[in-house]
């Protein structure tokens, strides 16, 4: 069955996974301050959390319904032929996303005075 | 050569089908990109019976069928980045050896995963969406082992028969 590299290589999988979710997810569910979409790369708007309130985005690639109700942010709706971005649970802790993948569109949750661990890696 | 043809048509087609069994069962975690990969048990399996030239022509064609028949160009932009990557990790631990089916199958769920995403974030000009990295990784290690068991039980079957 499985062999020494085997192992080896799973345990370096699971090793990698381990240190991304340490350094990537928030302890005990940090919650965001703001929201912020992006479109095609491009920034599109920053919210805040603790603000109810619906944002429609409608452009070339299609429509897209986001909802912040409740210190958390949902796509209620969506044109796009997948749904994974209707389907994804709703979100609140600090660097969870969203993403309508055919409309290039990216839901961030983000808190003030702190840096993004990705920003970092994009510039 | 007739064989060989005939071989590689049989698996692309018993690959189309495991990818339209797949898309019929409803198998969402509420994360894009996660998903059994039956498709890939015709690849590890091809890779280990047949040559690696005729392996990778079953899984462009496979890919490249199933996009026109059930997806769309931007889903043939994902299969095909993922199904390359994985495809040319798995050969690479094949030509190293000291991995069995099972080993080499993980990697390819786990390579799968990560030239997805890696398209996407390209796509979408965002580095945020590697917020799913660990997630995949993790997806394609079981995904990867599940399919690998498989194939080695059908593995030592079928090697009988193509020998």
């Amino acid at each position: 069955m499985l062999k020494k590299r085997d192992v080896i290589f799973i345990i370096i999988v699971i090793l990698l996974a381990g240190i991304m979710a340490v350094f990537m997810y928030p302890k005990h569910g940090e919650k965001g301050e703001t929201v912020r979409i992006m479109i095609d790369g491009k920034e599109h708007g920053n919210y805040l959390l603790g603000e109810d309130r619906v944002i429609e985005i409608s452009n070339n690639s299609g429509y897209n319904k986001i909802v912040i109700e409740n210190g958390e942010v949902y796509m209620e709706k969506a044109d796009c032929p997948d749904q994974y971005c209707v389907e994804h649970k709703a979100i609140f802790k600090e660097n969870e996303t969203i993403v309508c993948l055919p409309h290039k569109l990216v839901v961030e949750m983000h808190s003030q005075g702190k840096e993004a661990v990705f920003d970092g890696v994009a510039q | 050569m007739a064989k060989k043809v005939a071989y590689s048509a049989i698996l692309v087609a018993l690959a189309m089908i495991c990818s339209y069994v797949e898309a019929l069962i409803p198998f969402h975690f509420g994360i894009p990109g996660i998903k059994l990969g039956l498709a890939n048990l015709v690849v590890v399996i091809a890779l280990y019976l047949l040559k690696p030239s005729q392996a990778f022509g079953i899984s462009v064609a496979r890919i490249v069928l199933v996009a026109f028949l059930f997806g769309s160009l931007s889903s043939l932009l994902y299969s095909l980045a993922g199904g390359m990557l994985s495809f040319i990790v798995m050969l690479l631990l094949r030509k190293i050896r000291g991995f069995s089916v099972i080993g080499i199958s993980i990697a390819g769920g786990v390579s799968h995963n990560v030239g997805q995403l890696l398209v996407a974030a390209l796509v979408v000009e965002n580095m945020s969406i590697f917020y799913y990295m660990p997630v995949l990784l993790i997806a394609g290690l079981i995904t990867g082992m599940l399919i690998g068991i498989v194939a080695a039980k059908v593995c030592r079957h079928l090697r009988v028969v193509v020998e």
